[in-house]
């Protein structure tokens, strides 16, 4: 019932925005570019050649080629990568008492969307809220927000929020104006400025469920996995963070699992004191954490061989401190 | 008085302008045409190497092109405000300098959205904002206002050059290419100085001079808009709209100030453009120095009530951005100021330096709005590359802005020799006013 309402209201802005795309056209470069939208909309692609498949249900139907599916399994069209998974509300729980910084969450990540060292989705920083408080290790995704601030300010639609939560980039309709990055208060998102060899890399068709291969003058960002996701699979980070920090799962079924243990969501934030980063800039976002009470590991750990990942945090004041006792 | 006479007159005076370029004229036209090549090249190394080659990273991804942006269109904004405003006062003061505000009012809106352009990383993309257009984007609403503004400030522009059109194609002694004879007389649209037309002329004129004061406004708000509708620490505020409108026209009459003095050394006008020009100008920039109220009261309700943010975003404008902050928002302030205040310091030189003091402080105001905010987000930036944790421009960036400028004064230039400087249809038109004043006196 709600999924029906939501695609109506879908569809009635949709007319809107032709509504009001047709009148600034009109006055701004008359009927060609209005005429081009149509073409664009309507367009039938037909190869005159026709394909016999069978359907799940056993039924013979006749297609034309070029409407079928090229993308492997799981892998779905810039098209139909929109909708989302249906039935699903994704939402993800870091348990922040659990983080050591082994960083495996952002190295497989970086792994499966093909991306440089420097190029993080997932970022782990270093937090301390106040001077008294003690430092913790915040793993940040993107948070795929409810009332997503990149999303509206998008002036091509380019990024978008699908049923199932997700927050999704088509690196092929970004123009790469940026407001989107100056919009997201959590700085989750990346651009590329330059030009690199691996955005040329075809062998995988592009969906922004992969986020690969990404694209010159676009933005990027952590996605969820959506084509794990289709298969039944928790997204890299979770799959591969070995202290079971990240728990990812299904609010309408109110599961989440870090690959170990399976909780109930709603119990979990209510007996752990499960919250959401800056919530008071009202941006509702999908990704809660679990405040790091009864720390599993010293804070000391995560600090690894990497002078590189260890120089990042040396503006935190308890690094600071730490560097004059001379203990790093 | 013989109407006929007097424009032959005025035509033969400005006629050297409009007829041949001097040596000064070629060399200047030379030095700013090789400025617009090195910008091209810069523009042609940002479109082959994307935007690697700017000094823009994942924090700070706006830069000077999008100050340089606020800048000429606040100008712009600025430039419509005054010329409306002119259009009411019926002194021969007027005339002199509305061409020359109408210019640039039109000229930087042409070259402002350039700017915009050049922060787009995908410009071979840049017709999805039509194909997948989303209204609610406040980037939607900006090329809107942003294109209404360009087209009502073309139309504009056009109806205060059609009598002098028309003066032009009635001219015989101008010595003029054939093709631009024709140009005029197409232009002129059979506009024959009749007293009706005339009058509907003028209606029209004085009708399109609010409409663009109104279109103005709702452009440079939606400017404003694109930054405090984000929930940036620095940016989102509810006085920003207000804030700009204030503050583009400070810039933009400091501007305007400058030019007039330029233009009026370089064409030796100072037969028209007088002292008290500078002075009233120099008033209403007194006036408008009022922006420093909404500069302080933004910063000071940021630091009284030091939320977390605020008051890192404070910590940077007063340890890293130190000077540049004293200089925009005091010194380019209390130096204006101090020379319009003082009667005895109201001079044309000293009234420019009030002006040029009075923009360059402005576009560092802007810098100081854009950039420091983007430098402290919310969450930390835990980088260790520098370029990502602070932003310098690029010389990409620098000759872009300077291309900028050069295409400025390059278009002005090349309009001043199609179009006299100052409007000759106003020149009579006032003195046939005069003409009738003395004669029902003496009546």
């Amino acid at each position: 019932m709600e999924n029906n309402e939501n695609k109506k209201g879908g569809t009635n802005r949709r007319k809107f925005l032709k509504l009001g795309l047709m009148s600034g056209v009109a006055a701004v470069a008359g009927a060609s570019l209005a005429s081009n939208l149509v073409i664009d909309d309507e367009k039938e692609k037909t190869s005159g050649e026709k394909m016999r498949l069978l359907t799940p249900d056993g039924k013979i139907v006749e297609v034309d080629a070029d409407n079928i599916n090229k993308y492997p399994e799981a892998l779905v069209t810039p098209e139909e990568s929109r909708k989302g998974i249906p039935n699903r509300k994704f939402v993800m729980v870091i348990d922040l008492a659990k983080c050591k910084n082994a960083r495996k969450c952002v190295e497989s990540c970086q792994r499966a969307h093909k991306l440089d060292p420097h190029e993080e989705f997932m970022k782990v920083q270093l937090i301390q809220n106040n001077e008294e408080g003690s430092p913790y290790w915040f793993p940040k995704p993107c948070f795929h927000c409810d009332e997503p601030p990149c999303v509206t300010v998008c002036p091509t639609g380019a990024t978008f929020k699908r049923d199932d939560g997700i927050v999704l980039i088509d690196n092929n309709r970004c123009i790469g104006c940026k407001f989107c990055v100056t919009s997201c208060p959590y700085s989750a998102r990346q651009f590329n400025w330059g030009h690199k060899d691996k955005f040329e890399d075809k062998s995988q068709p592009y969906s922004p469920e992969t986020s690969v291969p990404a694209a010159e003058g676009t933005v990027m960002k952590c996605d969820f996995c959506p084509d794990l996701l289709r298969q039944g699979e928790l997204p890299h980070c979770a799959k591969s963070c070995p202290m079971g920090v990240i728990y990812f799962g299904d609010k309408n079924e109110d599961i989440v699992t870090n690959g170990e243990e399976t909780l109930r969501f709603s119990q979990l934030i209510k007996d752990r004191g499960g919250y959401r980063h800056l919530e008071h800039l009202g941006t509702k976002p999908n990704v809660y954490y679990l405040p790091p009470k009864n720390r599993q590991f010293p804070l000391e750990r995560g600090f690894g061989d990497d002078e590189e990942i260890n120089e990042r945090y040396k503006d935190v004041p308890y690094v600071k401190e730490l560097k004059k006792q001379g203990k790093i | 008085m013989n109407i006929n006479e007097r424009k032959k007159e005025l035509v033969k005076e400005f006629s050297p302008i409009l007829e041949k370029t001097s040596k000064t004229s070629k060399l200047w036209f030379g030095f700013l045409i090789a400025i617009i090549l090195v910008g091209l090249y810069a523009f042609v190394t940002q479109f082959i190497k994307g935007h690697i080659v700017t000094g823009m990273r994942d924090n700070v991804v706006w830069g000077v092109y999008i100050i340089n942006f606020i800048f000429f269109v606040g100008v712009s904004y600025s430039g419509a405000f005054i010329s409306g405003i002119l259009h009411f006062f019926k002194t021969p003061l007027k005339n002199a300098v509305s061409r020359i505000i109408e210019i640039i009012t039109v000229l930087s809106i042409v070259i402002g959205p350039i700017f915009i352009l050049l922060c787009i990383g995908r410009l071979d993309r840049l017709h999805y904002l039509f194909v997948y257009p989303r209204i609610q984007s406040p980037i939607t609403w900006d090329i809107i206002a942003i294109i209404t503004d360009l087209i009502g400030c073309f139309i504009y522009l056009y109806l205060t050059f059609i009598p002098d059109f028309a003066i032009l194609r009635d001219s015989n002694n101008l010595d003029l290419p054939e093709w631009r004879k024709k140009l005029y007389k197409f232009l002129a649209m059979n506009y024959q100085d009749t007293p009706s037309q005339r009058e509907r002329l003028h209606k029209i004129t004085r009708t399109m001079s609010t409409m663009v004061i109104a279109m103005a406004i709702v452009a440079y708000t939606v400017l404003a808009w694109i930054f405090s509708l984000t929930l940036q620490p620095g940016w989102n505020s509810t006085i920003f709209a207000p804030y700009f409108i204030i503050a583009g026209l400070y810039s933009g009459v400091g501007v305007i100030i400058v030019a007039m003095f330029l233009i009026r050394k370089y064409f030796k006008l100072e037969k028209y453009i007088v002292k008290e020009h500078f002075t009233w100008a120099g008033l209403i920039l007194l006036v408008i120095a009022l922006f420093a109220y909404f500069t302080f009261s933004d910063y000071f309700a940021k630091w009284f009530s030091h939320k977390t943010n605020d008051s890192q975003l404070l910590n940077t404008l007063f340890t890293r951005y130190f000077w540049q902050f004293i200089f925009a928002n005091y010194i380019g302030v209390i130096i204006p100021l101090v020379i319009l205040f003082v009667k005895k310091f109201r001079t044309i030189n000293n009234i420019t330096i009030a002006g040029f003091v009075a923009f360059i402080s402005l576009w560092l105001n802007r810098y100081l709005i854009v950039v420091p905010t983007l430098e402290t987000p919310y969450l930390p930036i835990q980088d260790t590359r520098p370029e990502y944790i602070h932003y310098t421009a690029t010389w990409v960036e620098w000759a872009l802005s300077l291309t900028g400028i050069a295409a400025f004064f390059l278009f002005f230039l090349l309009l001043i020799k199609f179009i006299p400087i100052i409007p000759i249809s106003g020149i009579i038109d006032d003195e046939r006013k005069e003409e009738l004043q003395t004669n029902t006196t003496n009546n």
